[in-house]
């Protein structure tokens, strides 16, 4: 037992030598007073500015007021929307009412009357926080003393920081609102090419299979349905597996035995949510540019496999291939491959940088295309 | 201990552990090529999805330990296996179908999804990796035990190879808790326990039926009464009830396993499924637990009576060596197919939230760490009852996770700061009497109860601090809270 009671001792030895260390590294840059003023300030600052991105809201008030006190220094200190109270942190909480209405009617530096024997409160600094969209809130100080003009000018400062936060995170929800409309604009591209194929291999079953053209009119009309619905910008990978099947059943009646299909899916993974029609492009890539050019038999083959926290996807062609200069090239051009970077492009802005499309190949080689899906993200939701 | 019988042992270990391998690295490949994609989106079936979760579940406590238990201390420990088995009560009720309509994966996951802190999530981050460890350690013993039992290795030898089987292949990618190889291995270990059990049960009627309990037995009537053992007391009792019953739901590898549903409904009827087949399998451990009463009552390891009882029983003829071989081939599978859902969360988490973003390279860097601590602390700690450091486990998950997640999914009131603090409350003490419990010596009497019996007084304590905590900052509910509430309550077709 006094082995173990050793180690447990030398573990906590250890810990704490590494937490003294850290603590260390953390001050060793801060060596005069004013250097570590600065630092204070702006840490404090950070401290505020976290909850205040997601703009002035309840919780986000609640939470950054407690440090923008400290920036200023006041005795007491509020925040407020066009409406109401949102938080307080210090004294004069009894002054809710009083503030709320002096912000409606002036915004400037006054007394504030009061009949309570304990109020410490002597005036107040009311700041207008002031973006784009007009003012959003005010940030109200109060002072156990008579407004000092030093008070005034932290407190403006603050203020302005404080709505250049505020701008800041409606310039995030702006951009998340490009995003979304983006995706929205996306969505409506299925390809042009695959709807004038689709129905001229129907016509031409019209007269002699009368049976079949009925039903691939049919898994026409689903795959569209699928592809042009209007609500959720997220789907499964099942019902996304679910449209390729479609859409392939389409192509099969034009390349018939030419197009073989080859399938390997982790169970696990399907019920992992992915931008809507994030898969479907890639196989009529590979379709159309592997194996429509190709003579003889050509193979798609779709992989996905369970990778922990993510699911890892590839879908691989044995067609021509292309030269990966080319690619590139037209990406950025009018190009063929339109269908491919906007499915980057979504991913990238849905999932972060780095998960965006890689795609292998080059002349002759067919074409590998991966692409890795977090199975859990806060923003997505089939 | 017989040559022979040595390399019957020796060939199942080595089967089970060959076959779980090679079904991981070359399963799926054989298995899931199609070209049909109907057949390929169709999701896994609540009936696979309810044997894997069992596979994954059963450990080497339930295998071994609770046949242990009951040799030792007779009725009382009763509660163990019915405690394991209600624990998928709650999680049904409960939490089952809402936190697979929430889409998290895992538990840090839902806590950012519900409550939007970067912050909390380090924290949940931190207890998922200590209750993978402290329920790896058991599993990584028993393997030590089970290998020293059937081949006279010493106890390291065992648990370094399932340390380093289990370590590599999760490193490398074979055992990557596929859900079919998980339910391969529930109903193996439902196998290896009840066809031998056959054969005692009639050996023990064609020799006579002898009687549990003698006027001549060590033990007098309690141990078939209950009520006397004074390891638990009553206090005890309903200590285990609790921290089994609520700790079943904050299990790291048991979570992860219900995002394979596609959706609420389907978690639910699984969750029903792993109740039938959970309740079913301790059926027998306790028949162990009381044929060793009466053929090897004082046995020096009573964890190990699964394993010498067919061999004492049935004798040193092919029939014994057989089912002893299958016997420890079944306690094999209990900890290959854990150790490896637990590595593989544990690791999961580990490099999504600590070593870095998530990459392949994190994920092998993290499964090596992940296996290393618990195979260091298992060399380093041996002789408390493998039972017990799983009860342990589950009293830490039920003082954390299952207050989080009941009020998270029940309450619109939680905030993050109230969540942090509960868990910090109940966490840190029942964690602080893990740690005592297994390095210190908790000694006897009152004090001693509540130590190695936390759940009782620290669950009620993590939900006091939660609450109130909640209460005083209710400014920080998250502003979406009833649409997530929504989300999680309301069928997926409405949404």
């Amino acid at each position: 037992m006094n082995a173990v009671w050793a180690v447990a001792a030398l573990a906590a030895a250890f810990a704490a030598g590494l937490v003294a260390l850290l603590r260390l590294r953390q001050r060793r840059g801060i060596a005069t007073q004013h250097q570590r003023a600065t630092y204070e300030v702006l840490r404090t600052a950070g401290l505020a500015a976290e909850p205040l991105r997601a703009g002035l809201t309840e919780a986000a008030a609640a939470k950054s007021v407690r440090h923008l006190r400290r920036l200023i220094g006041a005795s007491g200190l509020a925040l407020l929307d066009t409406e109401q109270v949102l938080a307080w942190d210090g004294t004069g909480e009894h002054h809710a009412e009083q503030v709320l209405r002096a912000t409606k009617a002036v915004l400037a530096a006054g007394d504030l009357p009061c009949d309570r024997l304990d109020c410490l409160i002597r005036g107040a600094v009311l700041v207008p926080l002031e973006t784009d969209a007009g003012r959003v809130g005010t940030l109200v100080a109060l002072a156990d003393e008579p407004v000092a003009p030093g008070l005034v000018q932290a407190a403006i400062e603050t203020g302005r920081w404080a709505a250049t936060q505020l701008a800041l995170a409606e310039l995030d929800s702006s951009r998340d609102r490009l995003a979304r409309a983006e995706l929205r604009a996306l969505r409506a591209q299925i390809s042009p090419h695959f709807i004038y194929n689709a129905l001229s291999a129907i016509a031409s079953f019209v007269r002699t299979d009368p049976q079949r053209a009925r039903e691939l009119i049919l898994e026409f009309a689903e795959f569209t349905r699928y592809s042009l619905r209007s609500h959720g910008e997220y789907t499964t990978l099942a019902e996304e597996l679910r449209s390729i099947d479609r859409y392939l059943t389409i192509e099969r009646a034009r390349f018939g035995e030419r197009l073989q299909v080859r399938l390997q899916i982790a169970p696990e993974v399907l019920p992992v949510s992915l931008p809507f029609l994030c898969l479907q492009p890639l196989v009529e890539n590979a379709v159309r540019h592997g194996l429509s050019r190709k003579p003889g038999v050509g193979t798609v083959t779709i992989v996905a496999r369970d990778a922990g926290a993510e699911c890892h996807l590839s879908v691989d062609d044995d067609g021509v291939g292309m030269d990966p200069e080319l690619l590139t090239e037209e990406e950025s051009g009018d190009g063929q491959h339109v269908g491919l970077s906007n499915v980057d492009e979504r991913l990238r802005a849905v999932f972060g940088e780095e998960y965006g499309l890689v795609v292998e190949t080059g002349v002759g080689a067919g074409t590998r295309i991966m692409l890795r899906i977090p199975k859990f993200h806060p923003a997505v939701r089939s | 201990m017989g040559g022979a019988r040595v390399s019957w042992a020796l060939a199942g270990i080595v089967l089970v552990t060959l076959v779980t391998l090679v079904i991981g690295f070359y399963g799926l490949r054989v298995a899931r090529t199609t070209s049909d994609l109907l057949v390929a989106s169709r999701s896994v079936s609540p009936r696979w999805n309810a044997a894997a979760i069992g596979g994954e579940y059963l450990s080497a406590a339930s295998f071994l330990g609770i046949a242990g238990l009951v040799l030792s201390y007779g009725l009382d420990v009763l509660w163990y296996p019915i405690g394991f088995a209600a624990g998928y009560l709650a999680l049904l009720l409960f939490v089952a179908g809402p936190l697979r309509r929430s889409g998290a994966f895992t538990l840090p996951d839902f806590c950012e999804l519900r409550l939007g802190s970067r912050k909390l999530r380090r924290l949940v981050t931190a207890f998922v990796v200590f209750i993978g460890w402290l329920y790896l350690l058991p599993q990584l013993q028993g393997a030590g035990l089970t290998l020293r039992t059937v081949t006279g290795a010493p106890y390291w030898a065992g648990v370094v190879l399932v340390a380093a089987v289990v370590t590599g292949s999760v490193a490398l990618g074979g055992m990557r808790s596929i859900t079919f190889v998980q339910a391969f291995q529930y109903w193996l270990k439902l196998t290896a326990l009840a066809v031998p059990v056959v054969f005692l049960l009639l050996r023990w009627r064609s020799s006579g039926s002898g009687a549990l309990v003698t006027p001549e037995s060590p033990v007098g009537t309690e141990w078939l009464l209950g009520g006397g053992t004074p390891a638990q007391g009553l206090f005890g009792t309903y200590s285990l009830l609790i921290a089994t019953f609520l700790g079943t739901m904050g299990l790291p590898h048991v979570l992860v396993r219900f995002y394979t549903n596609p959706d609420g409904r389907a978690a639910r009827r699984t969750t029903l499924g792993v109740l039938g087949l959970v309740g079913v399998f301790y059926l027998f451990p306790t028949i162990y637990g009381l044929l060793g009463r009466i053929y090897t009552p004082g046995l020096a390891t009573p964890d190990a009576v699964v394993l010498v009882l067919p061999g004492v029983v049935l004798g040193d003829g092919p029939l014994g060596q057989a089912l002893g071989a299958l016997v420890a081939a079944g306690a094999f599978a209990a900890f290959l197919s854990t150790s490896s859902g637990l590595l593989t969360s544990v690791a999961g988490v580990l490099s999504t939230d600590v070593l870095g973003r998530g990459s392949v390279r994190d994920f092998r860097w993290s499964a090596v760490i992940a296996g290393l601590v618990p195979a260091v602390l298992a060399l380093s700690v041996d002789g408390v009852d493998v039972s017990r450091v799983v009860g342990l486990a589950f009293a830490v998950a039920a003082a954390t996770f299952c207050p989080l997640l009941l009020l998270g999914i029940w309450w619109r009131g939680l905030t993050d700061a109230g969540a942090a603090a509960g868990m910090i409350a109940g966490g840190g003490a029942a964690a602080g009497a893990v740690v005592f419990t297994v390095f210190g010596d908790p000694g006897h009497g009152w004090l001693a109860v509540l130590v190695t019996q936390p759940a009782a007084w620290t669950v009620p304590m993590a939900f006091a601090v939660m609450v109130l905590v909640s209460l005083a900052t209710r400014r920080r509910v998250p502003a979406a809270v009833g649409r997530m509430l929504l989300r999680l309550h309301a069928p997926e077709s409405l949404v």
